[in-house]
């Protein structure tokens, strides 16, 4: 059977790689967002696992708004991207320093 | 190790690798593509873990809807690679310790500290046994879903619909030349205005045409 120290140390794992890929590719907006929708599935990860282990499916309930949450806000966020780069003519993070004073 | 405990190695390890490949690979469709990948292992691994329901919708939606959008993101915009790339071992000196020390944190708790006589230890929890056989997934979230947690269903529905309107209108331009309907010129419109009613008197075919017409 599969432990819940497994499941749990997994989606350690996979937070924390997403969390080095936000440091890595801290200037493309793109792989920024794949990095959030990692960390989300990881986080889900928590949630299916505790929720087998309690046999309460309260907490796949839970996974299943997080998933329409993110959903919106990847559709929404891809979408500021575009207008972004018809603006700038790019994505690169460092160059959106117009609000810098 | 029983066969569950092995497939869940396996598509771990396989897991881990391709998350590894979505923050390094060189180019964004490339890191996309392994994100799917991460995304098929992952409802996998849902799937070892009993909740059906969860890795279908996984599948269905974020490989089927919200990375083909990536995809289609990436492709469209024409984006400098090189320039992007550049300096990405700048605060790599930053990033990997900080990740090591998650792991290690994450891993101290679920492995040194649930060893021995510890209270709190996950190592002392048994391993819930496995549902029955006529168990359906499916069938007890939506006995949830759709009466405990109706009005929340509704609210995530409407936060869908918000979110299509509004990618809608941030992406959507104008364009000189574009053929756009005037929506206030089509309903202040009158009914005097299109339709012309004419009166015409009827007209008495002749007997002779008539009677051609009938041979």
């Amino acid at each position: 059977m599969i432990t819940l120290q497994d499941v749990l140390l997994l989606s350690g794992v996979l937070f924390s790689l997403s969390v080095a890929g936000i440091f890595l590719n801290r200037k493309n907006v793109i792989l920024l967002l794949m990095c959030i929708e990692l960390m989300l599935l990881a986080v889900n990860f928590n949630f299916v696992a505790f929720s087998r282990q309690l046999g309460d499916l309260h907490g796949q309930i839970f996974v299943f708004f997080i998933l329409t949450v993110a959903a919106a806000e990847s559709a929404i966020g891809l979408a500021i991207l575009v207008v972004l780069f018809r603006q700038r003519k790019s994505i690169n993070v460092e160059q959106l320093d117009t609000m810098k004073g | 190790m029983s066969f569950t405990q092995i497939l869940f190695y396996f598509f771990s390890i396989v897991l881990v690798i391709s998350a590894t490949g979505v923050i390094t690979a060189r180019n964004p469709v490339y890191s996309a593509l392994w994100l799917v990948l991460s995304f098929f292992n992952s409802a996998i691994i849902w799937m070892l873990m009993e909740a059906e329901f969860l890795a279908i919708v996984l599948v269905l939606v974020y490989v089927g809807a919200v990375m083909v959008l990536f995809l289609f993101v990436v492709m469209m915009l024409d984006i400098k690679v090189e320039e992007l790339r550049a300096g990405i071992t700048k605060y790599a000196w930053l990033g990997l310790p900080v990740a090591l020390v998650v792991i290690g944190e994450i891993g101290s708790v679920v492995w040194v500290k649930s060893s021995g006589s510890a209270p709190l230890g996950l190592s002392s929890v048994a391993s819930p046994a496995a549902y029955a056989l006529d168990y359906s997934n499916t069938k007890a979230l939506g006995q949830l879903l759709y009466t405990e947690y109706l009005y929340p269903l509704q609210l995530a529905a409407s936060i869908l619909l918000i979110a299509i309107v509004v990618a809608i209108v941030l992406t959507m331009r104008k364009r000189p030349g574009q053929k756009l309907q005037d929506i206030s010129a089509q309903v202040a419109v009158k009914a005097s205005d299109r339709v012309r009613i004419v009166k015409v008197a009827a007209v008495q075919p002749d007997a002779d045409q008539q009677v051609e017409g009938q041979s």
